[in-house]
This record gives C-alpha cells, structure tokens and sequence, in this order.
C-alpha cells in the first residue's frame, strides 16, 4: 500500500477492532468486540464495574495484550512487532483515572519529556508546544509546580495537555473524572468538551451521562465483556433497546 | 444559683513545669521511675568516665615536641599522631609523589560541588565523566608510570588514601551493578531474573572477610600460571561486586514502591523500556532508597577496613603498622582514637549528605 492511499483510508477509519478477544487466565474478560471509529468521531463507552471496559481501550495501546482478533491503529496493526507498537503509541494519547503524572519531574518536564525522547523534539520546541497546551487546559502559570502540589482537577487538566505535547491522532479516557470530588469534574470535563469541538478523536470511558449526551456521536454499552448496544445518545438514552442498558441507565440516572 | 462564666475565661499559660529546659528534661530524661533511674545511672557513668578522659586526651596531653621523650608522663601523646600524619594519609606512598594524591582529591571536588549547583548546564555530561574518566585520570596519577611520572605500585599505597579509593570505587562500581541486578530480578525473562537471584543471594549468604580471603587466596589458584592481578584490584572487585548485591536488594525496594501507573503512562506516551525506567522509574525509586543506600554505603565505608586480613594498609591496617613501630610502642589508644575519629567524620557527613538528598528531592506531597 502506498503512502497516499493509507492516507485516505485511514482519513476514514482511525481505529478498527475486528473480532477482539482476551483472556485473563482462564477469564474471559473481551469476547468478540468488534469496533470502528472514524476520525474525529467521539465514543463514550460505559457499563458496569468489571465489563471490560478499562481492558477494552487499554488494548488499543497495547497496554493489555488481546490473544485474538485484529486490531489496526491509524493504518497500523498491531501486533508483536515492537516498531508498530511504538509507533501506535505515539499516535494515541491515554489519560488514566489516577492521571499518572510524573511526581519528580514538574508541570511542564512531564509535559516536554515524551516530545523530546520520543518525538525528538528540539527542546525549545517541545517547551513551546508544552506552553501551548497548558495553557488551553487553563494551568500555565503552574508550569514550575510540581504535580504534587496541584489540585486533583489540576493534575487531571496537566495529564491531558501531557498527552495533547505528542500530537496524537486519538485520545483515550479511562474514567477521567471519576476519582475527582464533584467541583473539579467540570473544570475536567471543560477541557474534554473543549477537546471534542476541535474535532479529536476521542473514546471516553465514562459514567458522567451529561458529557455523553453534549459530545458523543456514539454510547456504546458494555456489559460482561461484550458490546451489548451502541447507538447516538438521543435514542441510547431514550429507547435503550436490550433489558442490561436499561437496567444500567435506570441504576446510574436513578 | 449561677457558678457558671458568663464570658470565656482568658488562656492560662502552660504549666511551668511542661515549658523551656525543665520541661524538656521533664519529658524526656524524668517520665517514668525507670527513665529517671536511667537517667541517673547514667549521669552517673558519665560523671566517672569523662573527667579523666578529658583529662587524659587534653589537659595532660602532649602536643609538641620530637620523639616519644617529648610524651613522657601520662596524658595522651598527640606528638605521636603529628609524626604519623603522612603515613596515616598516605601509606607508604613516597613523600616526593604526595602531590599526585593530593591533586587527584582535589580533581574531584569541583566535579561533585558542580553536580550539586542547581539548574546548570551539561549535568549529564559532568556526571558521566565523574563516573567513568575520573576514576581513569585518577588511576594513572596514583599509578604513574605514563607522561614521565615515576611508578607507584599499588602496595605502596595506603592509609586515608587506600580507605577512600576502596570506598569510592565500591560506591561507583556499586549502584549501577545494583540497579542492573535490581532490574534484572524484575524482569519478565526466567534466565535473566535466576542469573540475578543467583547473584544476588550467592554474595550476600557470605561475610566480606570470606569473599577477600577469596579473592587473595582462592583466585590466583584457578589463574592461569604468570597472569597475576593485583591485589588491590582484586579487593576492588570483590567489594564491589559484593556491595552490588545490598545495593540491588535496597533498590528494589524502592521500585516496588512505584505505582504501576507510572510504568503505564511511560509506555503510554510511547516511551521504550529503557527510556522508562531511566527517565520514570529509576529517578522516583533512587529517591526511595537514598536512606537504604546510604546505610551499605556508611557499612562499605566501615568494612573497608576489613582489607586489613590481606595486608592491605588502609587507614586502619596503617595505624596498626605504626603502632608495632619500635620508636612508638604503647599508643594504641591514640592511634586507634584518631583512626575511629576519622571513620565517624566520614561516616556521619555521608548520613548528613544523605539526610541533604531527602530533602532536596522531596517534591510536595505523594498522593
Ligand atoms: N490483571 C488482571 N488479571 C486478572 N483479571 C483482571 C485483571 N485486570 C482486570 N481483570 C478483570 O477483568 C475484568 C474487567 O476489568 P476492567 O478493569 O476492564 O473493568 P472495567 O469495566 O474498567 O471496570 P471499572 O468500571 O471497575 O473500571 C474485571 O472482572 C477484572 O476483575
Ligand atoms: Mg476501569
């Protein structure tokens, strides 16, 4: 395949999950997910507790490894081959639950430490970009702090500029929001809102239904390891179609 | 019937007796019955032995003079340690080469005070050199024998001198081996965490003096007849290799303490392995283990002066040389107060360094 024509097809479909299945042992944790994402498309995947959903997008960066199935990133598939993983990784951006920021380093070497090792950015660049981005998540003026001395909201924003520094093409959320008290969520889910607009790519683990139904093209439902329903919010949330969605929204919207 | 305040009564001042010395004594020495017996035993103890030492070590003593006739009486005889200085610093090193030992010191503090400025340029690249040139450009001005400077041969060396190199090249040749190891007994793959279990356990199941003993006696047996290593060299790799195995043991400790986030956010941002261990990892868990590090670091600096059994003339080795000299019989206990004075000034700075390293890593709160 040449250059261009990878282009155009991956101009089309970011991510493309076919038949995925992992095992945990003798659990059985994915079982035939299927999934495509188009570029500048956002998903929101939700269900209960131990669905999978967590091991579901941190496949997608090879943090877990899936034992079946066919996953292509960006043109790239992955697989063993240390080259694609690597190259994977730089194109997709994770922001994690506990944020899993560098406590030793400050606001601004987190940000500024994958361009220049990976990326191989000058290091004048890497600042400016860093700059860039901290100042879109609100948080420049806390550039030489270091993250231990933030706000929990504050070091969310931080971790999500950190992943915006490496200019990925897809950004994964694994419950973002979900370890912060209630008045940082927003400032949080701001950033994300703010992210989605500028037409990022995005899969968001989440149980914050108000962000859902504002940014996502699509709610996926997971439960046991399977994609049990996806649709457009609207009539996700209005008509869930199988009785598992509604006994999860009818749990989480009370 | 009313007893009660109407308004709030103003702050009385703490008890005088919990406030200022008093109270510090009371807290601390005069608690309990069995504290203050303590205490007053001790003041005891004290109050017998510390009039006479200090009589002995400094209103009687000797300070100048030639000879051991300038000591004649009681009270300690300084004059003998004046006479021994070089030999105490230098070993047997001769008087006109001093200047060799006393320039590659002194190479080396403008290289540690640099690595200790904040935010300076080419740490990296100083610190690099600390480790693996200096050492070399040492080596040959100690050794000489290159650029017209006349040999020394290692069994000439002694004293201070012997006791630092053995304790900088254990330390230096120390924590990357450790680190390797500590690595190595993480790792996922079977042959390289047995090989570092191996390691690791085989040198610590055995004392130090084994190991030297070893290595002076053992060792030239399985060479090769002609090839001979020197002595010192072997004391060297034995201390190391055996000082690696604690070091391992004290980082991965500190590993472990590392959340597996912050594995996961390296790999996430495209990080290889080694760029994350050595960007990520090391860095949080190195500051972990300072306090673990410092302790074998102040044990290695101690058990230098086990060289002693294979006739090595460290600093300890030394002054027992000097007190079997005829001219000076009977003045161990200067010899060996001044040889443990100098041990525990070394000691404690590297416990207060270490205490400086704390802190000066601390970076806010952990979560
Ligand atoms: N390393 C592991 N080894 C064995 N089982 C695991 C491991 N990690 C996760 N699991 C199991 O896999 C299942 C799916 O876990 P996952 O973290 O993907 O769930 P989740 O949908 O993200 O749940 P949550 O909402 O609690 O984060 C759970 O039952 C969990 O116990
Ligand atoms: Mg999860």
């Amino acid at each position: 395949m040449n250059a261009d024509a990878r282009n155009a097809a991956a101009a089309e479909v970011v991510i493309d999950i076919e038949g995925l299945h992992k095992w945990y042992g003798e659990f059985h944790v994915l079982k035939d997910i299927n999934l495509k994402v188009s570029r500048g498309e956002r998903i929101v995947v939700c269900g209960p507790s131990g669905s999978g959903k967590s091991t579901l997008i941190r496949c997608i960066n090879h943090l877990e490894i899936h034992q079946k199935g066919r996953i292509v990133v960006n043109g790239v598939e992955l697989n063993e081959n240390l080259k694609n993983i690597e190259t994977i990784r730089r194109e997709v951006g994770m922001v994690f639950q506990h944020f899993n920021l560098f406590p030793h380093l400050t606001v601004l070497d987190n940000c500024t430490l994958a361009p220049i090792w990976v990326r191989k950015l000058p290091k004048k660049e890497a600042v400016d970009t860093a700059m860039h981005y901290l100042k879109r998540v609100g948080i420049a003026e806390q550039a030489s702090k270091y993250p231990g001395q933030l706000s929990g909201g504050q070091q969310q924003r931080v971790a999500i500029a950190r992943a915006l520094c490496m200019k990925p093409e897809v950004m994964l959320f694994d419950e973002p929001t979900s370890a912060l008290d209630p008045e940082m969520i927003k400032e949080v889910l701001d950033v994300m809102v703010g992210l989605a607009e500028q037409g990022m790519t995005m899969i968001v683990v989440t149980h914050e239904m108000g962000f859902a139904r504002q940014v996502a093209d699509r709610v996926i439902f997971m439960d046991r390891g399977e994609i049990v329903e996806e649709n457009a919010p609207e009539p996700f949330f209005t008509h869930p179609q199988s009785e598992r969605t509604q006994l999860f929204l009818s749990q989480i919207l009370h | 019937m009313a007893y009660v305040l109407k308004e709030r009564h103003p702050d009385l001042p703490p008890p005088r007796s919990e406030v200022g010395v008093l109270g510090w004594l009371r807290r601390n020495l005069f608690s309990t019955w069995y504290n203050t017996l303590f205490t007053l035993v001790t003041a005891y103890l004290l109050w017998l032995a510390l009039p006479p030492f200090f009589e002995w070590a400094v209103l009687h003593a000797h300070y100048a003079g030639e000879g051991r006739q300038a000591c004649a009486g009681g009270g300690a005889c300084w004059v003998f340690i004046g006479d021994r200085l070089p030999q105490f610093f230098y070993g047997f090193y001769p008087a006109a080469e001093r200047w060799r030992v006393d320039l590659g010191f002194a190479l080396f503090v403008p290289l540690i005070a640099y690595l200790h400025l904040p935010r300076v340029r080419f740490k990296l690249w100083v610190g690099a050199f600390t480790l693996f040139v200096y050492p070399v450009i040492a080596y040959y001005l100690f050794a000489g024998g290159v650029f017209g400077l006349p040999a020394v041969p290692t069994s000439q060396w002694g004293g201070l001198m012997l006791t630092l190199i053995l304790a900088f090249t254990g330390i230096v040749g120390a924590l990357p081996l450790g680190v390797l190891l500590a690595l190595g007994r993480r790792s996922s793959l079977p042959v390289l965490r047995s090989v570092s279990v191996a390691f690791i356990e085989l040198w610590r199941g055995v004392p130090l003096i084994t190991v030297l003993f070893m290595s002076s006696v053992l060792l030239p047996l399985f060479l090769p007849t002609g090839v001979e290593i020197d002595k010192l060299l072997r004391a060297l790799i034995a201390i190391a290799l055996f000082q690696a195995a604690y070091i391992a043991e004290v980082v991965r400790g500190g590993l472990q303490a590392i959340p597996k986030g912050q594995f996961e956010a390296a790999q996430a941002l495209g990080l290889t392995y080694p760029q994350s261990m050595a960007l990520v990892i090391m860095p949080q868990a190195l500051k972990i283990a300072i306090p673990g590090i410092i302790v074998t670091f102040i044990e290695l600096f101690k058990d230098t002066s086990l060289v002693v059994i294979i006739g090595l003339m460290d600093l300890l080795g030394i002054t027992q040389a000097a007190l079997n000299d005829p001219k000076w019989l009977g003045f161990a206990a200067e010899g060996y107060l001044f040889a443990g004075l100098i041990y525990w000034i070394f000691c404690f700075g590297l416990s207060r360094y270490g205490l400086y390293l704390e802190r000066r890593f601390h970076t806010g709160h952990r979560r």
